[in-house]
């Protein structure tokens, strides 16, 4: 098993692994919209087209969150994000159905999906 | 051990996940779930779609208080629950007659930038966007400025009495009398020979639509309707204020003037506003917290009728914010943000604020939160006021209109708080009242002249300004005291608030001078007559 011990920097994916390729996801396109509010803190756009990178596990949820914390955050993360998930007053859609019904922090994206977020805290 | 015990989770938790996904709608069963609401109900569009529209209809069904052919003005902010309003009010007018909604609307919207600080670009690209809104509506509105504030006569601070005309007619005579018309002849020109109250208003509102949305159309070519030098008195007013909490409740109160006082002009007797449920529970913990829960059920309840002729509803009030921004998205309600003055502030940086993150913190976890403080408000009721022979006028507070609860008897804790700040400030609490009544006296020359004392309006009022602190303080209720106590100087209070105060200081103390010859007042004599 010469390739196993070439690559020693990656002990859990063996090429000879069946499916090996499929684990390795490809970079996901994704459509954020932002509402409510929430804009003012990803400096007033609320339309973002991203392109997640690709990495061994499937992005779920939870992942993106530190995604857009890391990278299109631009100020305040506490009123965002509050430790894993976001502040509570943040209503997220995804393909325009209610998270809750998706599993929240764990639903798998794919690609292509429609996530949005809407502050309820601004009321009217 | 624990890792094997972690799998079983994960693996529980997805299979429960799987479940949710394919979830049926509970009322119709067949349509796929894609909304939850309250704790653990399931809606598919449709059947959230009649909800939403079911609840409006059964609020004001329910409350019977507005009346057919009623002018009703919307207090459209632009934020999503007021716009959900407006939408529910178009969809409501737009059915067939047997179900339609049977009042005329207009919106009103106050333009608030002028205290957040934002520019004149930035104000006039909002209104531009909100004016298309409210034109796609069709219905009349009006865009008031906060500058517009100082420009207010001193008569909206008074409560008229109501039109009693229509309290005798109940609510089903009126809803059958307007059916009857609206089948019996057609609405547009074929007139019978005895036109009816109710038609006339209907003719006059029709008139008023046709005049304003010909003067909205060149609102955005006309300079706007006020001056730098007001917008920088609305910025010095609000910088006086030391803390936010003050500063909103400040905020708050002179825009309620303002709605006010476009609605007496206008001729609307009733205003609605867009308080949902989530707001209203944060509201109702607020006021406690800010001394105001004498008046709870006013600020909270569905009508307010401290204004006298302008009752307040709140139609909005069963809906929690999370159903209202669903609504908005789903049937894509045009809303516009707007910031406001706690933007982006941090979460202890006001009463408002700090109520609010608790409140949708607590809520995350246990999500009865909201609706067992909603219902909790449900059974407050307003208390039928006491009759008062005279001097109505002089009960009310100045800023809120609620009837004053600073009654100064000996052994309330009201008295221990009062005393005690005299003390930690090394005065009497003798002094102070004596300071206001000499300033008085001086610039009200003998008592004859109470009212016409207006006149001389450069000589009174450059002595009493500096003693005025003291004064202003027995006219409002205990929370609007502590906003003006917040206040650094009382020199920018806008000057129909300065001139009110001072004319009921000089009514109680007229009062005070003739006690002795006034014959004591029967029961039937207490009706004061206020047109």
């Amino acid at each position: 098993m010469t390739s196993c011990e070439e690559t020693e920097e990656e002990p859990r994916f063996c090429e000879e692994a069946p499916g090996y390729r499929a684990k390795m996801a490809a970079p996901i396109d994704l459509h954020l919209e932002f509402g409510g509010g929430a804009e003012l803190l990803f400096g007033g756009v609320k339309d973002h087209h991203v392109k997640l990178p690709s990495q061994s596990e499937p992005w779920n949820v939870k992942q993106l969150l530190a995604w857009i914390k890391t990278n299109l955050l631009r100020e305040r993360p506490e009123l965002f994000i509050q430790g894993d998930t976001v502040r509570p007053g943040i209503l997220v859609l995804i393909n325009d159905a209610d998270w809750e019904l998706m599993g929240e922090l764990d639903y798998m994206l794919e690609d292509q999906d429609n996530v949005v977020f809407i502050s309820t805290l601004h009321g009217g | 051990m624990c890792q094997v015990d972690e799998d079983d989770h994960h693996a529980q938790l997805e299979t429960k996940a799987v479940l949710s996904v394919s979830q049926k709608c509970m009322k119709c069963k067949e349509g796929s779930a894609v909304l939850i609401i309250r704790v653990g109900d399931a809606f598919c569009g449709n059947c959230f779609r009649e909800y939403f529209v079911h609840k409006f209809r059964a609020m004001l069904g329910k409350n019977r208080l507005i009346f057919p052919g009623e002018k009703v003005l919307l207090s459209v902010s632009g934020g999503p629950a007021s716009s959900a309003l407006l939408s529910q009010v178009q969809e409501g007018l737009r059915r067939e007659t047997s179900k339609k909604l049977r009042f005329v609307p207009g919106i009103i919207y106050v333009d608030e930038g002028a205290a957040c600080g934002q520019s004149l670009e930035e104000r006039g690209e909002v209104k531009s966007q909100l004016e298309s809104i409210f034109r796609a509506s069709g219905f009349p509105f009006y865009i008031v400025h906060l500058e517009e504030v100082f420009n207010l006569p001193s008569s909206v601070l008074l409560c008229a009495s109501s039109a009693s005309d229509r309290r005798n007619e109940s609510y089903k005579e009126a809803v059958d009398g307007f059916i009857q018309r609206a089948s019996s002849g057609t609405q547009s020109e074929t007139r019978q020979g005895s036109i009816s109250y109710k038609e006339v208003q209907t003719l006059l509102s029709e008139l008023s639509t046709q005049e304003w949305s010909g003067e909205g159309g060149t609102v955005t070519n006309r300079s706007p309707p006020f001056t730098p030098e007001q917008t920088e008195a609305v910025r010095t007013l609000l910088a006086s204020v030391k803390t936010l909490t003050a500063r909103e409740e400040l905020l708050k109160t002179l825009r309620q003037h303002l709605i006010l006082h476009t609605a007496r002009v206008r001729g609307y007797s009733k205003v609605m506003m867009g308080d949902s449920c989530s707001r209203l529970a944060v509201k109702l913990l607020t006021n406690i917290s800010l001394g105001r829960g004498a008046f709870l059920a006013m600020d909270t309840g569905f009508s307010d009728p401290r204004y006298g002729d302008i009752a307040i509803v709140r139609p909005m009030r069963e809906y929690s914010s999370k159903e209202i921004a669903f609504y908005n998205r789903m049937f894509r309600v045009p809303s516009v943000f707007t910031s406001a003055l706690d933007t982006k502030e941090p979460e202890k940086a006001s009463i408002h604020r700090l109520t609010e993150s608790f409140i949708s913190k607590l809520q995350a976890d246990f999500p009865s939160t909201v609706s067992t403080i909603y219902r909790t408000s449900e059974k407050l009721n307003t208390a039928c006021p006491r009759p008062i022979a005279d001097g109505e006028l002089t009960e009310k507070c100045l800023l809120c209109l609620c009837a004053l609860d600073t009654g100064a008897e000996e052994a309330t804790a009201f008295r221990a708080t009062l005393i005690s700040e005299n003390l930690s400030r090394n005065r009497m609490p003798d002094t102070i009242p004596a300071l206001g009544v000499a300033k008085q006296q001086c610039c009200a020359s003998g008592g004859e002249q109470k009212e016409s004392c207006g006149d001389r309006v450069d000589g009174c009022h450059s002595v009493d300004r500096t003693s005025f602190t003291p004064e202003l303080q027995t006219l409002l209720c205990y929370s609007c005291r502590l906003i003006i106590k917040d206040m650094t100087s009382v020199n920018s209070i806008p000057q129909y608030i300065l001139s009110e105060a001072e004319r009921r200081k000089r009514r109680a103390q007229m009062k005070e001078e003739i006690q002795d010859f006034l014959l004591n007042p029967e029961n039937d004599a207490g009706e004061v007559t206020v047109s």
